[in-house]
């Protein structure tokens, strides 16, 4: 037997054992379950949002009830029931977010720090602050304080409905409006939790800002929704990270991210996504729909998506940049890495609006076991993006004969002045090269990820410092399948 | 240090060594030179444990270990060093870490500490220097862009940070400029003691001029005809090799 097959054999049959899948026994407050008007005014209400704010969210159902979910997508699942999910759930008891973290629940803390995400802020990261997310509702905001003196709002998107009602009603819906697609008003009408960033006018953001979503409790859908917000010669670096419990039943994510930045002004935004995967069976994991989309809304302004995508049963998602003001930057980075019965389905929508707009596309697909791997792009040139330009490269690297790599390019231009380039790969492991490390004395497995991580480096590289040797380890462990 | 026992090895049904025999001693140097096809490459490939062949009979034992029960991992960690012919790229993977990573591997089945980043940083720039391998080389990835020069250079490097008990040479200096072989040849002689061993497998004379052979074999058909001292090579420089096999 060659090695490449063994390979197969080691990676798909053992076990894949996930580290994050213990779940934390809390009770649990929670609605009927299914979806109608009732449920988001109960979400509503929960949340003590004003008039308007329901009205959004009911409106957004109205629409939803006329949407179909896309299917253009190279995923296959079985017929999602929206009667068949709990739409909210938030630790029992817990009615306001805790004032410090003395009255957060030790469990909860507990949680996190199993995670390994400590909340206690002398224990943090150092320069990274954390809104923990648990379920549907934010537990814990770390360096809070300290942000608040740059005149930094960061905050959980519910804190921000109550507090900063000026900015959600004029950016909330304005990136990706809620009748866009059906999962785009599915979440408008019943988002629940997320985070909310604002970074005033000339404030470059000191530290890394960062959200750890954790959805916990069975049956439950989690629809985060994240708005970021970056005022004329801003800065901000924002990194999300997820993990769920192993279960046997799928669960619903659905999360909308808005990105809007202004004159001058940069995002970069960075995934690490680790939901539950399903096992070698594709049994449970999560179906993982997302919407993530970026405006560059004013002159050389300038959004980057960097994204490590290794969990859920299904990922389905674009994190896209509207470049609209002249001189803007789009970027988006991906590594997607699936194993066993796993589907991904992702990709980005670059659009080109303004004139001298730039964007780039670097996106690593690695496929294992019985996996199918989808890169979709598409590259839009509008009629007044004189002078732009696109770099689109995607690589596939194959392990094993039974996965699958796809790439799905589109290109539409509508202005003869713009330049694309484009190039892609597909390549299996290599034996040679796998002899060559071993040779060197360098174990199967090491080579393997040895290699991976080589050939995802261009995108590793974009991570921020604090996460990147974490991404290298997630990387590894994905291939091995075993406990890191 | 070696000791090849009637090897007789096929690959896709094909018999391409047949009942080859083969000593080497400790801090020998042997070279093996042999016309196309003979079977120069397979040996070298089984002993290093590729796993495409079929072991049909005979035993292998490298310092005292049965090599063939070995892992492709294990004989490197035992000492044993394949310098490729055609080494192969590993993009995004910096070479640095990389020798790091071999080299650790290897002290740790020694039971050895294992070296430090800044500590290896330093040997990997001083052995390179002795190489006239410049540190630019250092930062790049493996073998990625390098020429057929810099690759066989990186090949010695890499030899003479891992200081092999067996080193297998295949056609290292095919392709190679006067500076290169240079390179190559320097890398050997430095590593010659009384504990490490070479097999030097070439088609021209011109390499052993620079590097003294203790033995020099002839393969053909994949079993040795004929050994012998540097005389043999210069007799197939001069005659071919009609007279040898």
């Amino acid at each position: 037997m060659s090695s490449i097959n063994e390979l197969n054999d080691i990676l798909s049959d053992k076990e894949r054992s996930y580290k994050f899948g213990f779940s934390t026994d809390i009770e649990s407050e929670r609605p009927k379950k299914g979806l109608s008007e009732d449920t988001i005014k109960f979400i509503s209400s929960k949340k003590n949002e004003p008039e308007w704010m329901l009205d959004w969210r009911l409106k957004a159902f109205e629409k939803w009830k006329g949407l179909k979910e896309p299917s253009w997508a190279n995923i296959s699942y079985p017929k999602i029931d929206y009667q068949d999910i709990y739409y909210y759930s938030a630790p029992k008891g817990f009615k306001e977010k805790p004032k410090s973290l003395d009255e957060v629940d030790p469990k909860l803390i507990e949680t996190y720090n199993k995670l390994g995400i400590p909340l206690q802020e002398q224990k943090v990261l150092a320069g990274v602050a954390v809104d923990a997310v648990f379920d549907s509702v934010s537990v814990a905001t770390t360096y809070k304080g300290e942000l608040e003196k740059l005149g930094i709002i960061f905050c959980s998107i519910s804190e921000a409905v109550i507090n900063h009602p000026e900015l959600i009603k004029k950016y909330l819906g304005s990136v990706i409006p809620p009748g866009d697609h059906s999962f785009a008003a599915l979440n408008s009408a019943v988002f629940t939790d997320g985070s909310f960033v604002y970074i005033p006018e000339n404030v470059k953001c000191p530290i890394e800002l960062s959200t750890y979503f954790r959805i916990n409790a069975e049956e439950t859908g989690q629809f985060e929704r994240t708005l970021i917000i970056a005022d004329k010669n801003s800065y901000v670096s924002y990194l999300e990270g997820c993990t769920a419990p192993q279960r046997d039943t799928n669960q619903l994510h659905a999360a909308n991210v808005e990105l809007i930045a202004l004159e001058n002004a940069e995002i970069k935004y960075s995934t690490i996504q680790n939901w539950f995967p399903g096992d070698e069976e594709g049994k449970g994991g999560i179906y993982n729909f997302v919407t993530k989309r970026g405006l560059c809304k004013e002159k050389n302004s300038k959004i980057s998506w960097t994204q490590v995508e290794t969990g859920s049963a299904i990922t389905w998602k674009y994190p896209s940049c509207i470049l609209k003001g002249e001189n803007s930057i789009g970027e988006f980075y991906s590594v997607a890495i699936t194993n066993n019965m796993q589907q991904a389905d992702t990709g980005t929508k670059m659009t080109h609006i303004g004139k001298n707009t730039k964007s780039k596309i670097v996106s690593k697909g690695i496929s294992l076991g019985k996996s199918q791997n989808t890169y979709r792009g598409l590259v839009n040139f509008l009629k007044n993006s004189d002078k732009s330009r696109n770099y689109t490269q995607c690589d596939s690297l194959l392990i094993g004969d039974k996965c699958g790599a796809h790439t799905v390019p589109y290109i539409e231009s509508k202005n003869h002045s713009s330049i694309v380039e484009h190039e892609a790969s597909t390549s299996k492991i290599n034996e040679e090269q796998l002899f060559y490390c071993r040779q060197r004395g360098l174990n199967q497995e090491e080579a393997v990820s040895l290699i991976v991580n080589g050939f995802c480096k261009q995108v590793l590289q974009e991570l921020p410092m604090e996460f990147a040797v974490e991404a290298q380890k997630l990387v590894s462990i994905s291939l091995e399948g075993s406990v890191g | 240090m070696l000791s090849i026992k009637n090897l007789t090895a096929s690959i896709e049904e094909n018999k391409i060594l047949n009942n080859l025999s083969l000593n080497i001693g400790k801090g020998e140097v042997h070279a093996l030179m042999g016309p196309n096809g003979s079977g120069k490459s397979t040996l070298s490939n089984i002993l290093a444990g590729k796993e495409e062949y079929q072991i049909l009979s005979g035993e292998i034992i490298f310092n005292g270990n049965n090599l063939l029960d070995l892992d492709i991992e294990e004989r490197s960690q035992k000492g044993l060093f394949l310098a490729f012919q055609y080494p192969v790229e590993i993009p995004g993977v910096n070479i640095t870490p990389f020798l790091l990573t071999a080299l650790n591997s290897k002290l740790k089945k020694e039971g050895k500490k294992e070296i430090d980043n800044l500590t290896f940083a330093k040997n990997i720039k001083h052995i390179a220097s002795e190489l006239g391998i410049q540190k630019e080389m250092l930062s790049r990835s493996v073998n990625e862009g390098f020429s057929g020069g810099e690759k066989k250079r990186f090949e010695i490097l890499q030899m003479s940070i891992l200081k092999p008990l067996l080193s297998i040479l295949d056609e290292t200096d095919s392709g190679l400029d006067v500076d290169a072989l240079r390179v190559v040849t320097d890398g050997v002689n430095k590593l010659r003691n009384p504990e490490s061993s070479f097999l030097i497998i070439t088609h021209y004379q011109r390499l052993l001029d620079y590097i003294e052979p203790d033995f020099v074999h002839v393969i053909h058909e994949g079993r040795i005809t004929k050994t012998g001292n540097i005389s043999v090579a210069q007799e197939i420089e001069k005659n071919g090799y009609k007279n040898l096999i």
